[in-house]
């Protein structure tokens, strides 16, 4: 079944604030978007520009998570947690419904194994009023 | 097995999503450190390949026959993986008189933009190939990682193991097979390319 999505309410010219819930199977986790290692696939939430613009993604606090393949704990998110993204709405945007593209992109390990990175295809609908 | 790792939660202001089902991650079967070297007679040829290693030489699996050979699928952004590296160190550099072999078979996106720079700052002493969709497919579709072979001298698999599994795990297979005669049994009819693997998919 596809969600009826309600869209978010944004004026013209004001900021707005989206929040993207995510949940983890138990025992997974995900880098966060800032790994320590250079060769670790930071997890990444992207916005399309348009009427809206983002001005800041908001990352949530990471767990620490010893592994054996790192000197240091490992910054993780795991469980559930949200990403907070803060747009600007343009002055000029029109009213109406306008979808906003994006994309998420993570990568998954649990302390045995990693699954291949994925991106994936966000579609934000925001309902711009004067 | 179908595993979930990441799933979108359904709030009042939503977005979705064309395509957002792709968000739901799958792995594989778990996996075991028990040591499991197949009988001759349930080991199944393996699939050939023939990939660029980091000089640009072509590593053709099939000339390995032979050798005992450990194929390891693996990734610079995989923890996992990054474990097990030493280990393999170790045994390409113990067994190497006793016709041995390591293979790495990258699973990098960015292929050797990212594997180069890690094989040299690791200073990895063995073969490591760039992999790619059509090799993963071949094993069944690679779809975790570290994936593991362990190969008999007459090119079949003899084991495989899924996941992070023990040094010593490993270490016994390749004793075990180092052990084998290289006059043994002959290996059966070739199987059609990755069918042997197909319970690699169980999805």
């Amino acid at each position: 079944m596809t969600p009826k999505p309600e869209p978010l309410a944004a004026k013209a010219g004001s900021a707005v604030e989206f929040k993207l819930p995510l949940q983890l199977r138990e025992g997974y986790h995900i880098n966060t978007n800032m790994p320590p290692d250079p060769y670790l696939i930071p997890l990444r939430l992207t916005w399309d520009a348009g009427p809206l613009t983002v001005s800041e993604v908001v990352y949530p606090k990471p767990s620490l998570l010893k592994v054996e393949f790192f000197p240091a704990p490992l910054p993780v998110f795991s469980g559930r947690f949200e990403l907070i993204t803060r747009f600007r709405v343009a002055a000029s945007a029109q009213p109406g419904l306008v979808n906003v593209p994006g994309k998420l992109r993570y990568q998954a390990c649990n302390d045995r194994m990693c699954l291949p990175p994925k991106t994936i295809d966000l579609t934000l609908p925001v309902s711009v009023s004067r | 097995m179908q595993v979930r790792t990441l799933s979108i939660g359904s709030i009042r202001r939503w977005t979705l999503l064309s395509a957002a089902v792709g968000i739901l991650a799958s792995c594989t079967s778990p996996n075991s450190d028990d040591v499991r070297v197949k009988s001759e007679k349930e080991r199944k040829a393996t699939p050939d390949f023939a990939l660029k290693d980091v000089t640009g030489a072509t590593v053709k699996l099939s000339d390995y026959k032979g050798k005992v050979v450990l194929l390891n699928f693996w990734a610079t952004w995989c923890g996992p993986c990054k474990i097990e590296i030493p280990w393999f160190m170790d045994f390409q550099k113990t067994y190497k008189d006793r016709e041995f072999a390591v293979i790495g078979v990258s699973m990098d996106e960015d292929g050797w933009d990212a594997v180069k720079p890690y094989i040299e700052q690791h200073k990895l002493n063995y073969r490591v190939v760039v992999g790619n969709n059509e090799v993963s497919q071949l094993f069944g579709s690679i779809d975790s990682l570290p994936t593991t072979l362990v190969i008999d001298r007459e090119g079949r698999i003899a084991s495989m193991h899924l996941g992070l599994v023990s040094k010593k795990t490993y270490a016994q297979e390749i004793e075990q097979l180092l052990g084998t005669p290289k006059n043994a049994s002959q290996s059966g009819a070739l199987l059609a390319p990755g069918g042997e693997f197909a319970f690699l998919r169980a999805k």
